[in-house]
């Protein structure tokens, strides 16, 4: 099928399957899933920049979904949500402005390529290490009433050193289940979430998720669903701006999107059935992936 | 209370059957009606575009999450 807006033929059954499963992914994890969105719509025949800008409102419409499903399920702090944004939104801008410094270096490619594949391997095999001494340790405690495990975090140093900063205004987050944290806490790190939003590309769950769990001590379930929320924020105003600069292509989004609606709902209901640990564990190879993607087109951009 | 997890993939299975028809028809729809407009608006009138396309991913994100919701407990109720 013709896409008259970004003049490519692409099978419209191929992008509602592939949004399918790019929305149980962020369903489940609580993810945008631009590390294989991306680079999919690309090897599909879409021009870099159309991949970019389309993907980012893709992933709002998408996390829209997801994150209206985790809020009926309570996954949601809308406090901790709103005490972000603004890390976010200056974060993501700080991002764009190091990229466009780099672009005028001209190094760019190679220095976004490095610093993906360090942070993404660090996130996968820090994740995967946590999470299966997370799992042996839960075995050992007992079930809820509903069977399901506590939510139990081993490395939690970081999150102590976070909750413990003096730095007024301190502010509870009742729905996390945090009595005193600094709001400069919580801003840092939705500042490191929305540079990497920026630097990166997408909506940068891969860092924000695992950051409000290790750094801010969020149980897995609501830092999905908070996730969530600030990827609408963080990939809403990506979008714009790219929609500005004629990088969007909006029905080859809205087909997407048709498949990742349905995905999103799914991965989001599936949460339910597994503790943070598993959860945690299973996204660990994720940003892998995404680093094993950057390598490749490193390589294969550098020879060609 | 949860559902056993077997019950919940089986509605899904069905969801997914269901939800696939509607959706292929929707976007036809969508394509049909609305692709030369925008790719009208997109040369054009880029603002216009950029608040359309906005508004159009808000409305099919909040109007799908309905839909899914309203047959899962079409499914559902059926069922029992």
């Amino acid at each position: 099928m013709f896409f008259p807006i970004s003049g490519v033929h692409i099978n419209p059954l191929l992008l509602g399957i592939l949004g399918l499963v790019i929305g149980i992914l962020g369903g489940f994890f609580g993810v945008g899933g631009s590390f294989l969105s991306g680079p999919s719509l690309f090897s599909l025949g879409m021009p870099y920049n159309f991949v970019v800008g389309t993907d980012l409102i893709h992933i709002v419409g998408k996390s829209i979904v997801a994150a209206r499903q985790h809020r009926i399920l309570g996954h949601i702090d809308l406090k901790l949500a709103m005490a972000m944004v603004v890390g976010t939104l200056v974060g993501s801008e700080t991002g764009v402005d190091a990229i466009e410094a780099l672009k005028r270096s001209g190094e760019v490619n190679l220095v976004v390529g490095l610093t993906a594949i360090a942070v993404f391997t660090g996130i996968s095999i820090f994740g995967a290490w946590e999470s299966w001494q997370a799992l042996r340790k839960s075995r050992a405690t007992p079930s809820d009433a509903d069977g399901q495990k506590k939510d139990i975090l081993v490395f939690d140093r970081l999150a102590k050193l976070f909750h413990g900063l003096p730095l007024p205004p301190r502010i509870s987050l009742k729905q996390s289940g945090i009595a005193r944290i600094s709001i400069w806490s919580i801003v840092l790190v939705s500042y490191i979430g929305g540079f990497f939003s920026g630097f990166l590309g997408g909506g940068a769950g891969y860092i924000r998720m695992p950051a409000m769990v290790y750094l801010l001590g969020i149980p897995t379930h609501i830092a999905v669903g908070t996730d969530l929320f600030e990827i609408i924020i963080s990939a809403g105003y990506g979008a714009i701006r790219h929609a500005m600069n004629g990088n969007v292509d909006i029905l080859v989004a809205l087909v997407m999107h048709t498949g990742a609606a349905v995905g999103a709902q799914l991965g989001a209901r599936l949460t339910q059935y597994f503790s943070g640990p598993w959860i945690r564990l299973a996204f660990a190879p994720l940003p892998l992936l995404g680093a094993i993607m950057v390598a490749t087109t490193l390589i294969t951009s550098h020879h060609s | 209370m949860k559902e056993p997890i077997q019950k919940v993939l089986h509605y899904i299975a069905i969801e997914l059957v269901v939800y696939a028809i509607l959706a292929i028809a929707y976007f036809c729809l969508v394509l049909q009606f609305l692709g030369t407009w925008l790719a009208e608006l997109f040369h054009e009138q880029r603002i216009y575009y950029v608040v359309a396309s906005v508004l159009l991913m808000t409305g099919q994100a909040i109007g799908l999450e309905r839909l899914v919701t309203g047959l899962s407990h079409i499914i559902r109720s059926g069922k029992k």
